[in-house]
């Protein structure tokens, strides 16, 4: 037993660095920035703590209710490092709406280790603690900015669906304790009769509260209000950690307790899948806020996610991490222009304000372009090969219907990318920004847009490191 | 043979030369990032010239082959080319250029980023042209997606965003397809190598289905009718030097993806479908002559001539015989020569006069008859005259025709009445005539650099209609070659089925 806590060293330095952080946050007057940079140090050395964790074996720990496998580690490993860049980007934004508080930095940190928690999760009940810790720290940063009117409407309606999703998810849960009579995954697997219906509705639970985490159609509802109500930084949090780990938790469930129901569970997420693409880009064709429109090109984007996994092989798997690796550096480019989107303390983020970017900031503009065309999926980005192992994975299975909507979906969603480029080019220009912003916000973007520009120079770097995953 | 890897240098130079005027200044007075793009792409020419020069013409395989481990133990890149091959790369070498050369004041604001946008083109052209594995193939094709919305959006006319959107999602739209069938293709032969692929063949009871979607791409960008409707809008709306690109280079992708690709990977899908792709042909060449003879737009003309001349291409790869093909392969190099050449003279008198309509000209020849020379070359080389290259395609199309199917010849050769009938009809209404327009007593005649364009466009579309040989020779062997082959294929599943 005590042996065990040499492998989750990564999650107690964090909690104990939490701990640390509050404690100076209570006492130090005026400590909100000793504490961001602290905290941002301590994921920093979070980092090579998780790279110590051995990973060639599959390790159970703690009475087989935790794991430690490739797939926990590389996905640990993604979120501190995202997490690192939301940080590093968002500093300047915080202080100019002026909730550059104490609170931010370490809720993040907590909800980041119900993450870690999460994804390493072997049994029911230690995955809803995670869960219900990176939940709860997400409501609050929801309505970080309280006097915001939106930011309150947002955290509340976050709280309130969210907290059905969980109950629906608990339920489900319980269900699948009553009949397989084990919280264990790999014991449920061996515990269930594959013919009674009980297991299947508890399975059905834990999917659609999953889907709600991370947004499929139709479980998307809450999505654009919380994106565009929350503080653009939240905002940005939103849109890339609780996917990664709701994801990961769904190949946990789908590829441990419930492989054995795969002719249950593939058509529903098949569905989930391809009513998330069709959706997410349809839907966003109208909208005029950026924040609005990532939320559904988000959701769209979880289709995509969703369609390796519905193959049930590794080479299905391995594209979906892909597919939310390069996911999450093609967002936090985005986001790194919207932030660079400021005059006099007043942020912009309506499509309109982009009008002529390209003639004062042609820089910024040219990120822009290449997060855009990269996000429709268009070669040689980044993004177009995310979408590309994804179809490789799902045509190998045949499903070539599924491959066909999505990738006629990828036209449609073209066209909002396109209006944004359009109004960012060809439109007549408004007044400039500002540039003296922050050396983090400037380094974030360059170090995303030159990683989504030259991917294609050496794409082995990313397969090398997923193909190790091997669940099946 | 030397060691250099003279493809990927085609194929890197002109990004090279983007990526260091992207980071340079350029003043006001001496515009250096010209004359460096334009110091680039000859330098791009004079390689492909050395590449024909060393191209041997008797070896039917493919030549100057590079490979490389791109994602390990699934796709490479793949480099290499036959006789087909060299001469669209040296068609985007000779074009380009003179594309650059062309551009003045018409480009008032930011002339950098267009550079940039075309001879990233550049690279993304030569790549399509040589490829030799159908991923990277698609990522070449598709690339050029971004440089030509930009082009057709940023620096074209006033309905530019809706024909940007055009052009970028039919073209999307048609090539998604292709990469369903490209991928499929891997998970049923196991590689995307394209000669792999030529010897080993595809699996017949597959082949009618990948025959199709990559029809859809390449039919969107030839384009065929009835997918043919985003190419006058496109070409209307883009600038000069956006039209010469479209019309003379990125069309002629699709072409060469025909030959390449929907005949040499499946023969058994393309025999099935030779009578939908001759209906297709012959109604774009009779429905889009007739609608060009009712343009009142200038360029909208030649945008639907250059439908028709290559419902002229699609026609004569489909016929499968030796004439056809090299017929087809002529046509398209001598409409990539004659339609930039027209749109650069549409372009001249454009700066001028700021309209392109048909009504509001006449009578030019009195103030601009080195013009009215010049265009009348073109005319008459884009009508099929003997003695342009124009006549050398289109007559060796028909021949093959003839060999195939009597009726769709007939049919094609009304076509090339009608194709006389609309251009020289505009000709007359632009250039003879009574001087009307009070505007047009103004107008200044060609000057130096619009001479140099025009001429060094005129030379080879005259020569090599005197004198196709040096153009037949080199195709001649890749061609039998591919005839060959789809041949044998045709034959091994006859007799299998029988």
């Amino acid at each position: 037993m005590i042996t065990d806590i040499y492998y989750v060293i990564p999650e107690i330095f964090l909690s104990l660095g939490l701990m640390f952080l509050l404690l100076l946050g209570v006492f130090k007057k005026n400590g909100s920035s000793v504490v961001y940079n602290l905290s941002i140090l301590i994921l920093i050395i979070s980092v090579p703590l998780i790279l110590n964790v051995p990973t060639s074996v599959e390790l159970l720990i703690f009475n087989d209710s935790y794991k430690i496998d490739y797939l926990s580690s590389f996905i640990k490993i993604l979120i501190v490092i995202s997490t690192l860049f939301v940080l590093l980007t968002s500093s300047q934004y915080l202080k100019s709406i002026k909730i550059f508080n104490v609170e931010y930095p370490i809720l993040i940190i907590s909800s980041i280790i119900g993450m870690m928690v999460m994804v390493s999760s072997n049994d029911l009940i230690v995955f809803y603690i995670g869960l219900e810790l990176q939940s709860l720290a997400l409501y609050v940063l929801a309505s970080f900015n309280r006097d915001n009117i939106l930011s309150s409407e947002s955290g509340l309606k976050y709280f309130v669906l969210s907290a059905l999703s969980s109950g629906l998810l608990l339920y489900g849960c319980s269900l699948v304790y009553g009949f397989s009579s084990s919280t264990n995954f790999s014991q449920i697997s061996f515990n269930y009769d594959q013919s009674t219906q009980g297991i299947i509705f508890g399975m059905v639970f834990i999917l659609v509260g999953l889907a709600f985490k991370i947004s499929a159609v139709p479980f998307h509802m809450w999505a654009p209000d919380v994106y565009q109500g929350s503080p653009t930084s939240v905002t940005l949090f939103f849109a890339i950690l609780p996917k990664i780990a709701a994801l990961t938790v769904f190949i946990r469930f789908l590829y441990t307790p419930f492989l054995n129901l795969i002719d249950q569970w593939q058509s529903i997420i098949i569905f989930l899948s391809i009513a998330s693409m069709l959706f997410g880009a349809i839907a966003a064709i109208g909208q005029k806020n950026l924040k609005r429109l990532i939320a559904y090109s988000s959701i769209s984007h979880m289709g995509y996610a969703l369609a390796g996994l519905t193959t049930g092989t590794n080479e299905g798997i391995q594209s979906s991490v892909c597919y939310i690796s390069i996911y999450l550096v093609m967002n936090l480019a985005f986001f790194s222009c919207i932030f660079m989107l400021k005059r006099e303390d007043k942020y912009y983020e309506n499509i309109e304000d982009l009008a002529g970017l390209s003639k004062n900031h042609p820089l910024l503009s040219f990120s822009f372009l290449i997060v855009l065309f990269s996000l429709a999926g268009i070669p040689p980005l980044a993004g177009f090969f995310a979408k590309f192992y994804v179809f490789m994975a799902v045509i190998e299975q045949s499903m070539f219907f599924l491959a066909i909507v999505g990738l006629l979906a990828t036209v449609v969603a073209a066209f909002y990318y396109l209006r944004i480029i359009k109004v960012i080019y060809f439109d007549d220009e408004v007044d400039k920004y500002d540039t003296n912003l922050s050396i983090g916000l400037k380094l974030s973007l360059i170090i995303t847009t030159t990683l989504i520009l030259i991917y294609f120079i050496y794409p082995n770097s990313l397969i090398d490191l997923v193909s190790k995953i091997n669940l099946v | 043979m030397m060691n250099i890897p003279i493809l990927s240098l085609l194929i890197c130079v002109p990004t090279l030369g983007a990526l260091f005027i992207l980071f340079t200044k350029s003043t006001e007075k001496y515009n250096s990032h010209k004359y460096i793009s334009i110091f680039i792409s000859v330098i791009n020419f004079i390689l492909s010239i050395y590449l024909w020069y060393n191209f041997d013409n008797s070896n039917p395989s493919f030549q100057f082959v590079e490979k490389r481990e791109w994602i390990y133990g699934f796709i490479n890149y793949k480099v290499g080319i036959d006789g087909i091959s060299i001469l669209f790369i040296i068609l985007t070498t000779f074009i380009t250029p003179l594309c650059i050369l062309s551009v003045n004041s018409t480009i008032k604001n930011r002339l950098k980023d267009f550079l940039v946008a075309i001879l990233i083109m550049e690279s993304l052209m030569i790549g399509v042209f040589c490829s030799l594995d159908l991923v990277i193939f698609y990522l070449f094709f598709e690339g050029g997606l971004i440089p030509m919305f930009l082009i057709i959006g940023i620096w074209g006319g006033e309905r530019r965003v809706y024909s940007a959107f055009k052009f970028f999602l039919y073209t999307l739209l048609g090539s998604v397809l292709m990469l369903v069938a490209i991928i499929y293709i891997y998970w049923i032969s196991g590689t995307t190598d394209v000669e792999k692929l030529y010897e080993i063949g595809i699996d017949a009871k597959y082949q009618k289905i990948l025959w199709l979607a990559f029809f859809s791409s390449f039919a969107v960008k030839t384009p065929m009718w009835p997918v043919h409707t985003w190419l006058p809008d496109a070409h209307v709306e883009a600038p000069t030097a956006g039209s010469v690109l479209l019309a003379a280079i990125l069309l002629k992708m699709a072409g060469y993806g025909f030959i390449r690709f929907s005949i040499g990977l499946f023969p058994i899908g393309s025999e099935y479908f030779v009578t939908f792709v001759y209906v297709l042909s012959l109604i774009a060449i009779i429905y889009t002559s007739l609608v060009a003879l009712m343009q009142v737009d200038m360029k909208k003309l030649i945008a639907y001539s250059s439908v028709a001349h290559m419902g002229f291409v699609t026609l004569g790869i489909f016929t499968m015989t030796q004439q056809g093909l090299e017929g087809s392969i002529f046509q398209m190099i001598s409409h990539g020569i004659i339609s930039a050449a027209l749109f650069l003279c549409v372009g001249v008198i454009y700066e001028r006069m700021y309209t392109r309509e048909i009504k509001r000209y006449g009578g030019i020849v009195e103030v601009m008859p080195k013009y009215s020379i010049i265009l009348m070359i073109f005319t008459l080389g884009a009508l099929g005259l003997p003695g342009t290259t124009g006549f050398i395609g289109e007559f060796l199309i028909l021949i093959g025709a003839f060999r195939d199917n009597f009726l769709v010849a007939v049919i094609a050769s009304f076509g090339v009445i009608l194709g006389a009938a609309y251009m020289l009809w505009m000709y007359k209404r632009v250039i003879f005539g009574e001087l009307i327009n009070k505007d047009l007593k103004n107008l200044v005649d060609l000057n130096k650099s619009e001479i140099i364009i025009l001429t060094l466009l005129a030379i080879p579309s005259l020569y090599f209609g005197f004198y196709p040989e040096p153009l037949i020779n080199t195709v001649e062997v890749s061609v039998s070659n591919l005839i060959n082959n789809y041949n044998a294929n045709l034959e091994i599943y006859t007799a299998h089925n029988e």
